[in-house]
């Protein structure tokens, strides 16, 4: 690997327009709309799915354009990934204790 | 080739204390309060884990004493509940935690990677501070009646029925635990940024890898902590009762949240251990380490490995035998990348030119007695057998080989190896090896009953015991005086050795890192000008600066035993 | 182009600290995924567990209040975008015209979560001896609660914090900190409100529309 972190100088000094902000923040209150819309709605199950489905969309627009991740190094994207995966990981093996308990009685 | 000039030519005059170096750089206890240098704050860590250590080990000497006896002597159930959980409590939080990582790491990370301080030395010193906050907690809580459920604070009994000082303890571990944090966001980001020029991720002593490892598990695994034991203050405090269970709380979501951070704590502990041994056996072998980037991954490999292994706690708690199932099979294989780096030191132990210096022989306890400790974990992972010696000593025993003969041993390593940079003065020889010597014994004999005790049946946490076990409780607590000892006399001869010990020179033993080739004590900046690393990590071979004779390349003979013929 | 008095001594140049500094918030708000996920995984626990009692439950909550909510930190999160760009383009008055209005919209956010709270407390909502809630499910309702206050609880902390640190940054952004070229702090605050945006983003579906439609 090279001596020094040399991928990253040039990328971060770009630039976000003004207006790729404000699309930006217009899809997220129309997708808040969306949730609030959609909850409304009997989808059974499908309900929580739905709303967490949205709510990582909009996760995923702030991250990328308003915190600028779509701009950053490799390395930032990498330790996000981590963090969200490892979330997971605490989410998703204690459920799997949880969801294959056989129940008593 | 480095650029500072701090290498003496090899033996001519007797080496000399350099006159600026970070110790005498400034005076008065301001410039050591309000310090941002990471050598100084590796000293403040070093002062106040000492003291806990202290504090610790005294309740273990009241354990000791009143298992001397099956009725108990000295203390009754309830005070009982109070030393071990007090001594689980100080000895993790306050000591072993910290204690490779914030004196070691802290002091020389930078030197090792050729920066002239951590990314963020203010948070350096913060975390600190925040750690004897957090401490400050503990001890009012001590000082106040103490805590009597044990270091693991299962709920409902210590959100709900405890009438101990639980939600101070747990306030305290809480602030501590940011201190950890810090800790490793420091290490990871310095990592990432402010290598020297020619320090490639490749070049990187395994000392730097593993705490990059350790790091890891820091900043993923002490948030949920934190979380989990304010949940529980706000239960006691607050009565926000999500473990409620006449609310429906379950105290299985408890024991999943408190685990998913303490089995990787137990990482923390253990992986920067294995790297002050990786770099002690190196140096003492005088030989390139078998299996570098083996090892470097085998870090990482144990601390994401180490994130999946927590249920293992709970195989009798309730949890599905599904989960628990897949836990087992993981707590095995967790097990793989520590045996890698015990194959890995082995390979370059043989062969090697092996000297026994005291930092030597605690890389080698360490070696010894990590393996024990690390196979009887496998024990406790097949569940069916933890069923048997589940909440008995057998779980002491195991815990305590990886702690005490493990990571004590590689931290008492660790600050014999580097004593000489961090001070610039050599300790007593024959003393140091003598403590070694006794502390091994010590440790053995208080320690290896207990797996006996386990397997018998006797149970943990418990204030009596029946008759037949005395014997063995005796031979324990007798071994527990002996390792006391062992830990006096390095207090004892290390404070010596700042006023009289012979003058270390920049690089006495000799050995490969950048750390070594400034002076020892290292000045402030730590470089007098930025190295640029042009060699490859332990490679004894090519570095004629060192000043080492050249190794004989021995032909390989046959062996000499009559009757075999193995033929070369 | 670069401000020299920012550098601090031990960094080579601005271009290091800037990389330092930003990589350092990221990692520190990894930690706070970590931690904001304990409450998410008990949450998710007891909302398997406790499926009807929670939705019942959250259907005690405004829905409307906690929209306005939503809507008006994403504002705050667009207004703080725009400050990190005035930074860029080293507009200083505009900057803090920005910043201002982020700190003005998580005011409004804290104050309607105020409001809320206080509605709880009227309507004996809070868990603790107090804890009134009808239905067979009670129980099971009041840990519904304690996740709510836990969670807005905790999210009203980091948001208190972020106040603190944007006022701290108008302080210098007014003094011209910030738009002489370097303006990591600017961006690595930023960051930082923009997580705590990302939090209540997921904290309002799970916590407001549970069973809506019933």
């Amino acid at each position: 690997m090279a001596p020094m972190e040399s991928s990253t100088e040039h990328k971060s000094d770009h630039v976000v327009p003004i207006k790729t902000y404000a699309v930006i923040c217009a899809s997220l209150l129309v997708l808040t709309f969306l949730t609030y819309r959609i909850a409304l709605v009997n989808l059974g199950p499908l309900n929580v799915v739905v709303a967490i489905v949205i709510a990582c969309v909009k996760a995923t627009l702030v991250v990328l354009f308003f915190m600028h991740a779509a701009y950053a190094p490799r390395r930032t994207r990498l330790v996000i990934m981590a963090g969200i995966f490892w979330m997971l990981l605490l989410l998703g093996l204690t459920l799997a204790d949880y969801l294959t308990r056989i129940p008593v009685l | 080739m480095s650029t500072t000039n701090a290498n003496p030519p090899p033996a001519t005059s007797p080496p000399q204390m350099p006159r600026e170096n970070y110790l005498n750089a400034n005076y008065g206890i301001r410039s050591w309060l309000f310090t941002t240098d990471h050598k100084r704050i590796g000293l403040l860590y070093l002062f106040s884990v000492t003291f806990y250590f202290a504090l610790g080990g005294f309740f273990a000497l009241l354990i000791r004493l009143q298992l001397l006896t099956p009725q108990g002597w000295l203390v009754g159930p309830d005070t009982y509940n109070r030393l071990f959980t007090m001594h689980g409590v100080i000895m993790i939080f306050f000591f072993l935690i910290p204690s490779i990582p914030s004196v070691l790491g802290n002091f020389l990370i930078p030197l090792m990677i050729g920066a002239k301080d951590l990314a963020f030395p203010k948070l350096n010193l913060l975390s600190w501070y925040i750690f004897n906050i957090g401490a400050a907690f503990a001890l009012y809580s001590i000082v106040t009646g103490g805590i009597d459920t044990g270091w693991t604070f299962y709920t409902p009994y210590s959100s709900i029925y405890s009438n101990s000082q639980v939600s101070a303890a747990v306030i305290g571990i809480f602030i501590t635990g940011f201190s950890s944090i810090l800790t490793g966001l420091n290490f990871i980001v310095t990592v990432h940024t402010m290598r020297a020029p020619g320090m490639t991720w490749w070049r990187l002593p395994i000392f730097v890898w593993s705490h990059y490892a350790t790091s890891i598990i820091m900043i993923l695994g002490t948030p949920v902590l934190a979380i989990t034991l304010l949940m529980v203050a706000a239960e006691r405090l607050l009565h926000l009762g999500v473990f409620d269970p006449r609310l429906g709380g379950d105290p299985l979501l408890f024991q999943h949240l408190f685990w998913f951070y303490s089995h990787p704590a137990v990482y923390i502990m253990i992986l920067p251990a294995m790297g002050v041994t990786t770099e002690i056996v190196a140096t003492f072998a005088r030989k390139n380490l078998y299996g570098y980037k083996a090892v470097a991954i085998a870090s990482l490999g144990i601390a994401v490995i180490g994130f999946l292994v927590w249920g293992h706690h709970m195989f009798v708690a309730g949890t599905s035998i599904y989960a628990a199932m897949i836990f087992s099979l993981l707590s095995y294989l967790v097990a793989i990348p520590s045996a890698v780096k015990v194959f890995n030191w082995t390979a370059t132990l043989y062969r090697g030119s092996v000297s026994w210096q005291t930092p030597m022989l605690y890389a080698l306890g360490f070696i010894g007695l990590f393996v024990i400790g690390g196979m009887t974990g496998l024990f406790l992972a097949s569940m069916g057998a933890d069923v048997h010696v589940h909440d008995t000593y057998f779980v002491i025993a195991h815990f305590h080989y990886i702690m005490v003969g493990g990571a004590v041993m590689g931290y008492l390593g660790g600050l014999h190896y580097w004593w000489p940079k961090i001070t610039g003065r050599m300790y007593p020889e024959m003393l140091s090896r003598a403590a070694a010597i006794i502390l091994f014994v010590g440790f053995n004999l208080t320690f290896f009953p207990q797996f006996v005790l386990g397997y018998l049946g006797m149970p943990r946490r418990y204030a009596t015991y029946p008759p037949e076990f005395q014997v063995l409780n005796v031979f324990s607590t007798a071994g527990a005086s002996i390792l006391g000892l062992g830990y006096l006399l390095p207090i004892i001869y290390f404070i010596w050795s700042m006023r009289y010990g012979p003058v270390a020179g920049p690089n006495p033993w000799p050995a490969t890192g950048l750390e070594w080739q400034t002076s020892s004590p290292p000045p402030t900046e730590n470089f007098e000008t930025t190295p640029i690393v042009t060699w490859e990590p332990y490679d004894f071979e090519h570095r004629p600066d060192l000043g080492l004779p050249k190794p004989e390349r021995a032909k390989r003979k046959p062996l000499e035993a009559p009757g075999l013929e193995l033929g070369e | 182009m670069e401000r020299s008095g920012a550098l601090f001594g031990h960094f080579r140049d601005l271009d290091q600290q800037k990389q330092t500094a930003s990589l350092g918030m990221w990692v520190f708000l990894m930690t706070e995924v970590m931690f904001f996920g304990g409450l998410f995984l008990a949450y998710t626990i007891y909302r398997w567990k406790y499926h009807d009692a929670f939705g019942a439950a959250s259907r005690e909550l405004d829905v409307s209040l906690g929209a306005i909510n939503t809507g008006v930190l994403i504002l705050s999160s667009f207004t703080m975008a725009l400050g990190v760009w005035a930074s860029e383009m080293r507009k200083r008055k505009l900057l803090c015209i920005f910043l201002i209005a982020t700190m003005v919209l998580g005011g409004v956010f804290l104050t309607v979560k105020g409001f809320e709270y206080a509605q709880k407390f009227e309507h004996h909502l809070v868990p603790g001896p107090n804890f009134v809630f009808p239905g067979p499910e009670s129980q099971h309702a009041e840990i519904f609660f304690a996740l709510y206050f836990l969670m807005t609880g905790m999210h009203a902390v980091h948001m208190i914090i972020g106040e603190g640190l944007l006022l701290v940054l108008l302080i210098y952004a007014w003094k011209g900190s910030f738009t002489g070229g370097y303006n990591a702090p600017i961006e690595n605050g930023g960051l930082y409100w923009h997580f705590v945006d990302i939090v209540w983003i997921f904290l309002f579906p799970l916590l407001y529309l549970i069973d809506l439609h019933h």
